[in-house]
């Protein structure tokens, strides 16, 4: 088995272009978009492949530290322009085939008119323990 | 609390008390898993084995009159508990055949071994694979149905339950069960109840790399590699343990992979002092172990081997040949270009090396190569 992250992306640069920014979508749209999440979540609960999963709010700052003694530095909130993870999912699957089969299956998450949108999704192997030993 | 192995030991033997007739795997496994729980919580009986068998067996009969009674059938079922009968070979045989079923996947079989077999709870696999408890209940209780719907006439063969119990071995990551303990405790039983030496090479080939768990990994959780280990920490009982079993294995002539791999283990675990590894020999296993298994990893370790029975140059001749995407392939051609001392070449594998690790410790551990060997480089030009 073997663990990998999925990211979602507001604003996601490679987002299908035809696709309006969900904020415009109605409300049925927008509710039936997030119960596919959540089934997809289930569905995957149910085989067994299921890790964790969350979203991440679009309001966020950068941060920095400034040297002893002194506040951190921030920045923000980030530009409308910004690539923003939106949420993430982390999955345990058996193969590399697997993890991108799931991925095209939640990139297919309906939107207006209940079309697939088609988004881009972020696929990260997840770093795994250590093997056995080894020469160099 | 019991020695947690004991009570383990008497799960599959309850098991199989149970499905003495090969009726209701799943059912019966979910009742023997209950008493498990039960038995971890409870106050000691007497007669442990006994108490396991009435209490499974007292679930088992809950289980299957709540499934009848959905049903609406009428089912009749003994109420008396089964006799505990000594263990037979062939029934405990039979349960590792059945975790390890052709239709599971790898790491299903894998978590059905350690429940069923291994009397591991839901809790302490998931933890051990680092998934949600409730993520593993659903995966084992899948694995059952495939076994159930595939029917119990085609259970596998010892093939596949030893490569379960390899993984078992090789992928554990964390938990207060240690898996590749477990491993070599199943695997230990499992040569004790079929006679095949491929079974005795597998688990001489644990035991010689469990010896070196305590010099693989510093405290800080860094690699150290085998070049670099400290001999000295190595276990030797089990490093003695271990080459017995496999020339015992050996001597009887039905050669396989895992007796190949425990010889080259023994090899490496003969020589005192890395200077005095017996690279040739090893080279000569190495080329025998491609009869049984052509695989890219063993063609990339056969080039590590020939790089130093030979030399480097050798050993990147032989290099080349071997598949880009091999895991670990950077690494061993950083390492060979270094012995054959081109330094910048070295430096510039060992960084794609990092950036390709699959884990953070190995990716650290090539990290510091590519930095060491800059450092070299650095120190070279200066020179000049």
């Amino acid at each position: 088995m073997a663990k990998y992250l999925l990211l979602k992306h507001y604003n996601n640069t490679q987002k299908s272009l035809e696709c309006k920014p969900m904020s415009e979508w109605t409300p049925e749209e927008v509710d039936a978009h997030i119960q596919f999440m959540r089934d997809f979540a289930a569905r995957l609960q149910d085989t067994g492949e299921f890790v964790a999963a969350d979203a991440v709010a679009q309001d966020g700052l950068w941060v920095r530290g400034d040297g002893d003694g002194k506040p951190p530095v921030t920045d923000g909130p980030f530009a409308e322009t910004k690539d923003l993870i939106a949420g993430w999912m982390i999955i345990d699957v058996d193969s590399h085939e697997r993890a991108i089969e799931l991925a095209g299956e939640l990139s297919d998450a309906p939107g207006p008119n209940g079309d697939p949108i088609h988004e881009w999704l972020e696929v990260r192997p997840v770093m795994s323990a250590p093997g056995s030993d080894f020469h160099s | 609390m019991y020695d947690d192995v004991a009570l383990r030991e008497l799960v599959p033997q309850v098991l199989s008390v149970l499905v003495g007739r090969g009726e209701d795997f799943a059912t019966a496994e979910d009742a023997v898993q209950e008493a498990l729980i039960k038995a971890l919580s409870a106050e000691p009986p007497a007669n442990l084995k006994a108490w396991l068998i009435t209490t499974a067996w007292r679930s088992f009969l809950d289980m299957t009159r709540a499934d009848a009674s959905r049903r609406d059938r009428e089912v009749r079922v003994e109420s008396e508990p089964p006799g505990d009968a000594p263990p037979n070979k062939d029934d405990s045989l039979r349960l590792y055949f059945l975790c390890a079923h052709p239709d599971l996947t790898p790491s299903t079989a894998v978590a059905l071994t350690l429940r069923a077999v291994g009397g591991l709870t839901t809790r302490q696999i998931a933890e051990a694979y680092l998934v949600p408890e409730a993520t593993m209940a659903q995966r084992i209780s899948r694995a059952k149905r495939v076994i159930a719907d595939a029917g119990v006439d085609r259970p596998g063969d010892v093939r596949r339950v030893m490569r379960t119990l390899y993984l078992v071995f090789n992928e554990g990551y964390s938990g207060d069960v240690d898996l590749a303990a477990e491993a070599i405790r199943l695997t230990r039983q499992l040569a004790a109840l079929a006679d095949e030496p491929e079974i005795d090479g597998l688990l001489a080939l644990m035991l010689l790399h469990h010896a070196r768990r305590h010099s693989r990994i510093r405290r800080d959780g860094s690699l150290v590699s085998l070049d670099e280990q400290d001999r000295t920490q190595w276990d030797t009982a089990l490093i003695t343990e271990g080459v017995a079993i496999i020339h015992a294995a050996l001597a009887r002539d039905r050669l396989g992979e895992y007796q190949v791999q425990a010889a080259i283990a023994a090899l490496h675990a003969d020589a005192p002092r890395v200077e005095e590894t017996d690279w040739v020999q090893i080279l000569e296993w190495y080329d025998e172990l491609l009869r049984f298994a052509d695989t890219p990893v063993v063609r990339l370790n056969r080039a590590v081997a020939l790089g130093q029975a030979v030399g480097a140059a050798e050993g990147l001749e032989a290099l080349a040949a071997v598949d880009a995407d091999v895991p670990r392939r950077d690494a061993v051609a950083a390492y060979l270009h270094e012995k054959n001392g081109d330094l910048a070449e070295a430096a510039r594998l060992y960084a794609v090396a990092a950036r390709k690790a699959m884990n953070v410790a190995e990716r650290d551990h090539q990290t510091r190569q590519a930095a060491r060997v800059n450092e070299r480089l650095a120190a070279t030009d200066r020179a000049r």
